[in-house]
């Protein structure tokens, strides 16, 4: 069987993706039963994403754009594996790390320290990976002395600054990002700028969705339009956000 | 369920090797524990540094509470109704009783909470969702270490001298409890996301737990009370095989007199081990079947 080369084997490969929202209308063994008893509807269904196939490759970085409610962050979670396709394929090369809602994992009555500790091994790493890390971690989230103070003491824009140091130093050759880079004021989200324009150098995937055009377009080499599910568009990321613009939600 | 994945077969873009690729969300179960071992603990180690986060007697809850059940069961059950008078050192009978039970109450109650409880993180980062109720089972096991030592004190005071045999019993009794709370937490746990009914009716179990195995009273009340096949179905519960394992241990031992054991406790225990791991294997076909719903659910 002739072997593609590690190189040219795509990372992410998508593949006649489907996936149904099941909305279901009750909560509980009763509600269930009275609307059986009723013949009343327990359950509609939503198509969030119907039929995709995307390919990304080694070292690519692609904008995904689309209105609200077009399927982008559903598509998102399908390739970090938080949701499952209802038909078609979803597969992944290597490791794959979500900054996708960053400090979803941080409990705030543990200091900094802990919820580093935590939260990198909750994205994935081992306790030597986070040990070699960690001063790297602390001093790009610029907290200083305050790791050791619990959490919940920190203004937010402390907390989302840990957060976000935390998910970029995870090792991973995918990166999922979802509309998270605004995060903190101007001179660090300038510093998260240059740490992403860092890892699209050093080859890593990257799967960027954002309402914020001037960055995807800054960031990106490709851009993907979805619409209400569908791909309508895929190609270089300029003529992706002029499609984008001339496309109705 | 709907054909979710093919992993082979023919390809538009022409690549026969995908051995390279995994389908993300897709884990082991159970086993892929082992693997997150790490994140394990420190989970575990979570929920117990927060556990009496903020509180000034802190861990000194985990030896008042069962203090005070205890002083109330023995009141009510050894002093005003005179169970006293039937069995040897009632205090000691009754506490190494309410310890398992304890430990399973905590164990099952806090993992069927767990999915639901983990809500952020399920919803937005890929972990074996396992984790959680199995963090939980181990912190209630961490609880369950200063009764544990309450009790053992307690019985080396009376002149417990400890065997090889009863600390196997022992621990046979533990472990039993433990996986029969991993399983029917992951199994009421998972449909809880679904149907919050499921945690209302786990209190309800939990509320039978302690009547239901010879906690408060000795087995032998029920043989002479109930038929044979009740009886044989009321031994066959896997608690009443862990507590009695516990009182043969540490109770048993302690007392002067001669007192009736249930017959082939070992036998029991045999069955009460399977029946825990059936539970187990039960809990977690379920807790696969209704994982992938877990993160639209919640």
């Amino acid at each position: 069987m002739p072997k593609t080369s590690e190189a040219e084997a795509p990372r992410i490969i998508i593949e006649g993706v489907r996936k149904t929202y099941r909305l279901r209308h009750t909560h509980s063994f009763k509600e269930t039963f009275v609307a059986w008893l009723r013949k009343k509807q327990t359950a509609s269904t939503f198509e969030a994403l119907e039929g995709l196939d995307i390919t990304v490759g080694e070292g690519e970085a692609v904008g995904l754009l689309g209105y609200n409610g077009s399927g982008k962050s559903t598509l998102l979670k399908l390739v970090s594996g938080v949701l499952r396709p209802d038909a078609g394929t979803v597969l992944t090369r290597g490791r794959v790390a979500g900054l996708i809602e960053v400090g979803a994992g941080f409990h705030p009555d543990l200091s900094g320290r802990e919820n580093v500790y935590l939260n990198a091994a909750i994205l994935g790493m081992s306790k030597e990976e986070i040990d070699a890390k960690f001063d790297e971690i602390v001093e790009f989230s610029e907290i200083g002395e305050f790791i050791d103070t619990e959490v919940k003491h920190y203004s937010s824009g402390m907390f989302v600054r840990l957060a976000f140091s935390v998910a970029i130093h995870t090792q991973f050759d995918i990166l999922l990002v979802d509309e998270v880079l605004a995060v903190g004021d101007a001179p660090f989200r300038e510093k998260c700028n240059a740490k992403i324009h860092e890892l699209v150098a050093s080859d890593k995937t990257l799967f960027i969705v954002s309402h914020d055009l001037g960055m995807i377009s800054e960031i990106c080499d490709r851009g993907i339009v979805i619409k209400r599910g569908r791909k309508i568009f895929d190609g270089p990321v300029d003529e992706a956000i002029a499609a984008l613009k001339a496309s109705k939600r | 369920m709907p054909e979710a994945f093919r992993i082979d077969g023919m390809s538009q873009y022409g690549l026969p090797d995908r051995s390279a690729f995994a389908v993300p969300g897709v884990g082991r179960g159970v086993l892929d524990v082992f693997s997150y071992r790490y994140l394990l603990r420190l989970l575990v180690r979570k929920g117990i540094l927060t556990r009496y986060h903020g509180s000034v007697l802190g861990w000194a809850w985990s030896y008042v509470k069962p203090a005070a059940q205890f002083l109330i069961y023995y009141l009510v059950m050894g002093v005003f109704l005179n169970l006293n008078r039937g069995i040897d050192a009632f205090p000691v009978y009754l506490f190494s009783g309410i310890v398992v039970v304890n430990l399973f109450n905590e164990a099952f109650g806090n993992a069927t909470k767990s999915i639901v409880n983990n809500k952020a993180l399920v919803k937005k980062i890929y972990l074996p969702r396992e984790l959680f109720p199995i963090a939980d089972v181990f912190i209630a096991f961490v609880h369950f270490l200063p009764q544990l030592s309450i009790l053992i004190v307690v019985c080396l005071v009376v002149g417990w001298v400890p065997t090889v045999l009863h600390l196997a019993g022992a621990l046979l009794a533990m472990l039993i409890v433990l996986l029969l709370a991993t399983g029917l937490g992951m199994l009421f746990g998972s449909v809880n996301v679904s149907f919050r009914d499921s945690q209302n009716l786990v209190e309800l179990i939990l509320l039978f737990a302690t009547w239901t195995s010879p906690v408060l009273y000795s087995f032998t009340m029920v043989r002479d009370k109930v038929p044979t096949w009740l009886f044989d179905l009321y031994m066959a519960n896997p608690l009443t095989a862990a507590v009695e394992l516990f009182h043969s241990a540490f109770w048993y031992p302690t007392i002067a007199g001669p007192a009736e054991r249930p017959e082939n406790l070992w036998g029991l225990a045999g069955l009460a081990l399977a029946i825990s791991i059936v539970t187990l294997l039960v809990g977690q076909f379920v807790f696969r079947r209704l994982e992938g719903r877990f993160a639209q659910d919640l």
